[in-house]
């Protein structure tokens, strides 16, 4: 899709858009004037896209150094007046939540959005915290889409809300929801440049004004103490508000009574949509109250729902946490309604949902239900199991024993490091240094982070022993390095090392520690899509900007050790990886080579075997696990479609069988 | 086992659902994405999942798409009306979404998985794979996709193949000239005469069957 369909004003011109596309567009609508992340899958396209329309739609769009930087520069934005946008994913807001607590204290003029995009299931993450909590740990309102419709619908009534209260507000979307594609109805685009308020010329955003108020916005403990009543205030009365977004899907069918006892559902984000298509499929007699406000959470609307039912369904992904409500409402109100969800095994504690689990979920409800016809019954009946954290278990296949045989015997395909990939050169010298020194395996503690060179976990190079979060690499060696008499060597990508890893390695200096420390500088913020960071001369609007030396970084820490190498030349990385090793203190070695998947990269020519001088030791294949090197009708093969021509292959083979490609295909 | 719930006929009437995968890479969003916009371009509501990987290439990728009342992206297992698969073991993978009618395409050219070095299964022979999945569906078809691509000025049409393929299926719910028309809304214009081709070859390779 052209970027530009984002951007027109095309009242009710209808778009097959990206979940994130339509957090794009529900953020042109509202004439947000700020925007800024640090990328992160699920909601890493939000970012790239505005990299390419922000001047378009009067915008300032920053990648941030980190999360919680780009929390600052949003907040700022909104109490200066402006509409401001931040995004990022679910542990993102780890990082951003010092300030992110505190901007909810000192609230905003201009609307501000917070878009958390969680992971349930872990597609592309450490961990599957469930967000919603943050929502109760600062105290701001929290909105759940289902669809990309509602993602921008939810932009504009989100801003709304945040300039009403004066407060931030967060939506809060799924993988399933980010990466969703679905029909979107565009609105009108509110006019976002006030040019009087312009006050330099090359600026292409509008410019607010920031009025000083230190009671309001210096969080001293006695103005904080203040500040915290006021957010209290702020929420009694977001709580009276009549929403939209809460409301009932009614059963299609009334006619057909099952059970002497009724039923209803409440559900929100990804799992309304399963229960929705569940609930019609089988056409079933069971009214569901979607909510899309779900913090503070519509206690009236709840009660209203649930007050003349018999039993209700709580159905939401990861944390029991609407849950936990209703049965706080039920409690309050003395009623007899039981409720069915993650708490007693009905549904999956972990993971994301699927069609497979609210079906299958259900007919165990119901096979207890067709048995007992008593609400009670059932409801003790699931009090009693165990909770439910088993994986879905597939049934079995409609095929015969050959069919099975060729599914369980089918190989796998990890995510691997390209062909070309600088990162497979630096971890196969730095692998081959060690065991040239005959430093034994299980003597070295890898301490890895968060990026594509993560995948250095897979053999052959089994490279990752240890992680915790953005930057912890470099921490973790300083503190395996004061553990252990282990070598330790710290792996952390550029980007990486921008966003959180300066600190740790000035603590590493400091307090004296002994870890080999890389820097693998590709160039860009690859494992996301390719964006920019401080260490290359573009920014986010882009225009030209200061290139940020990590060189310089790591020297003016202190660090004694510090050496700029080609990861593709291998001779002199394995020797730098020697001298490293057996350097006392912290070593800095930054492994310099762009990402292959850079645009406008020169090609270079691939390479391809000399069968005459190959012996197929199988070294290049079975050391490399490159993508353009496989075994093909029972001999090594270079796929010049897929080689980038890195030459790593041909510096690895003893043979000197790998060449440049001569003749053209 | 007795079903406990049966299915209203009502809900699913008009509906189509898709499987698409193969190995990142192969344009495999892209097509599903032109499959998604031309059938909202016909009228029909659509929704459409898919998942980016941890790798930005050469993993397992795979997205669904369901035309109908669906809300949900998520396609049932056995559910698939038509898998269009990239590449064969990813069909295999996918079998899980597959039922004795579902209409499988499959472009016969394997990529082998970079750690097969190192991992105790081997790559399976592909004309063994074919059969027994022609054992055990009823619509397997396969197609040389990299060679009519390659034939009609590049690799990179594979996927318009595909999905000029995915079209001849009587099946299929939407025709080939939306295909058309909502690739060309989706890939610059540059591109459009040789997709063109590539969605016409891969339409005619089909058509001139009689068992998909």
């Amino acid at each position: 899709m052209e970027l530009k369909k984002l951007l027109t004003d095309n009242p009710g011109k209808k778009l097959f858009l990206l979940g994130n596309e339509a957090a794009v567009r529900g953020a042109v609508e509202a004439g947000v004037s700020i925007a800024a992340t640090y990328p992160g899958t699920p909601s890493s396209e939000i970012g790239t896209i505005l990299y390419h329309i922000a001047k378009d739609a009067n915008m300032y769009f920053e990648f941030s150094v980190n999360e919680k930087v780009a929390m600052e520069i949003t907040s700022t934005a909104a109490v200066s007046g402006l509409r401001s946008f931040t995004f990022m994913k679910h542990v993102g807001l780890n990082v951003a939540s010092d300030s992110f607590m505190t901007t909810a204290y000192s609230g905003v003029n201009g609307g501000m959005i917070i878009l958390t995009a969680d992971d349930p299931s872990m597609f592309s993450s450490q961990n599957e915290q469930d967000n919603r909590h943050y929502g109760r740990l600062a105290k701001l309102p929290v909105l759940e889409p289902s669809n990309p419709q509602e993602i921008k619908d939810m932009m504009i009534y989100g801003f709304e809300l945040s300039e009403r209260f004066k407060i931030p507000v967060i939506i809060r979307t799924t993988t399933r929801i980010s990466h969703m594609r679905g029909i979107v109805e565009l609105g009108e685009i509110k006019k976002p440049v006030d040019n009087t308020l312009k006050l330099f010329d090359n600026v292409q955003w509008k410019k607010g004004f920031f009025e000083k108020n230190p009671d309001r916005y210096v969080p001293v403990p006695g103005n904080a103490a203040k500040m915290h009543k006021n957010l209290i205030l702020k929420l009694e009365n977001i709580k009276k508000l009549d929403t939209k977004l809460n409301r009932i899907y009614p059963s299609s069918n009334t006619s057909k009574k099952k059970f002497k006892f009724r039923l209803g559902i409440i559900s929100s984000g990804s799992s309304f949509n399963y229960v929705y298509d569940f609930v019609n499929k089988y056409n079933l007699n069971m009214d569901i109250l979607k909510l899309g406000f779900t913090y503070p959470f519509p206690e009236k609307e709840v009660l209203k729902f649930i007050k003349d039912l018999d039993g209700v369904f709580v159905v939401e992904e990861v944390d029991p946490i609407m849950e936990n409500e209703v049965l706080s409402i039920i409690g309050k109100n003395q009623l007899k309604i039981s409720v069915f969800g993650k708490l007693n095994s009905i549904f999956p504690m972990i993971y994301e949902f699927s069609p497979d689990i609210i079906l299958n979920s259900f007919e165990n409800f119901y096979k207890v239900a067709d048995r007992t016809h008593d609400i009670k019954k059932i409801a003790d009946e699931f009090s009693k199991k165990e909770i439910n954290i088993n994986e879905y278990d597939r049934s079995t296949r409609v095929g015969n024993i050959e069919l099975d045989g060729l599914i369980e015997n089918l190989p796998n395909r990890p995510p691997t490091l390209c062909a070309g990939c600088p990162h497979r050169s630096t971890y196969f010298a730095a692998k081959r240094a060690i065991e040239e020194l005959e430093i034994s395996e299980d003597d070295v503690v890898f301490a890895s982070d968060i990026g594509c060179y993560t995948l250095g976990i897979n053999p052959p190079y089994q490279t990752a022993d240890y992680l915790l979060s953005m930057g912890s690499s470099v921490g973790d060696g300083g503190g395996f390095s004061k553990a252990t008499n282990q070598l330790v060597m710290s792996f952390i990508g550029d980007s990486t090392f921008f966003h959180s890893g300066i600190s740790p390695l000035i603590n590493g200096i400091h307090n004296k520690d002994e870890f080999v420390l890389t820097i693998l500088d590709n160039r860009t913020t690859a494992m996301t899509g390719g964006q920019p960071n401080p260490g290359i001369d573009v920014d986010g609007m882009g225009d030209p900007a200061p290139e940020v030396s990590i060189e310089k970084i790591a020297i003016s820490t202190g660090a004694e050790f510090v050496k700029l190498i080609n990861p593709l030349n291998l001779k002199k990385t394995i020797e730098t990886y020697k001298e490293a090793i057996n350097f006392d203190g912290v070593s800095v070695i930054i492994a310099k080579y762009p990402c292959t998947l850079i645009k406008g990269l020169k090609k270079k020519k691939p390479m391809e075997i000399d069968y005459n001088k190959c012996n197929q030791c199988l070294d290049c294949v079975k050391l490399l696990a490159c993508p353009a090197i496989s075994i093909k009708d029972g001999r090594t093969f270079i796929d010049y479609f897929n080689c980038r021509g890195c030459t790593t292959c041909t510096q690895v083979c003893r043979e000197q069988a790998i060449k440049v490609k001569l003749l053209k295909t | 086992m007795k079903d406990v719930f049966s299915k209203n006929p009502e809900f699913y009437k008009d509906s189509y659902t898709i499987y698409v995968c193969g190995v990142g890479g192969q344009g495999i969003i892209k097509t599903s994405a032109i499959i998604g916009n031309g059938a909202m371009n016909e009228g029909k509501n659509v929704v459409m999942s898919e998942i980016h990987g941890m790798s930005q290439r050469g993993g397992v990728v795979s997205t669904e798409l369901k035309i109908g009342n669906y809300k949900s992206s998520l396609i049932e297992e056995f559910g698939s009306d038509m898998i269009i698969g990239f590449e064969p073991i990813e069909v295999v993978r996918s079998l899980n979404k597959a039922n004795k009618d579902t209409k499988i395409l499959i472009n016969i050219n394997p990529i082998i998985p970079p750690n097969i070095g190192s991992q105790k299964n081997s790559y399976p022979n592909i004309d063994e794979t074919i059969a027994i999945l022609k054992d055990n569906y009823n619509h397997v078809h396969t197609i040389d996709g990299n060679q009519i691509a390659k034939k009609v000025g590049s690799l990179l049409t594979l996927n318009m193949v595909l999905l000029g393929a995915a079209t001849a299926d009587e099946t299929f719910p939407i025709s080939k000239d939306n295909i058309i028309s909502s690739m060309k809304d989706n890939l610059k214009p540059k591109a459009h005469e040789m997709n063109i081709r590539a969605i016409e070859k891969g339409y005619e390779n089909v058509k001139s069957l009689t068992n998909f």
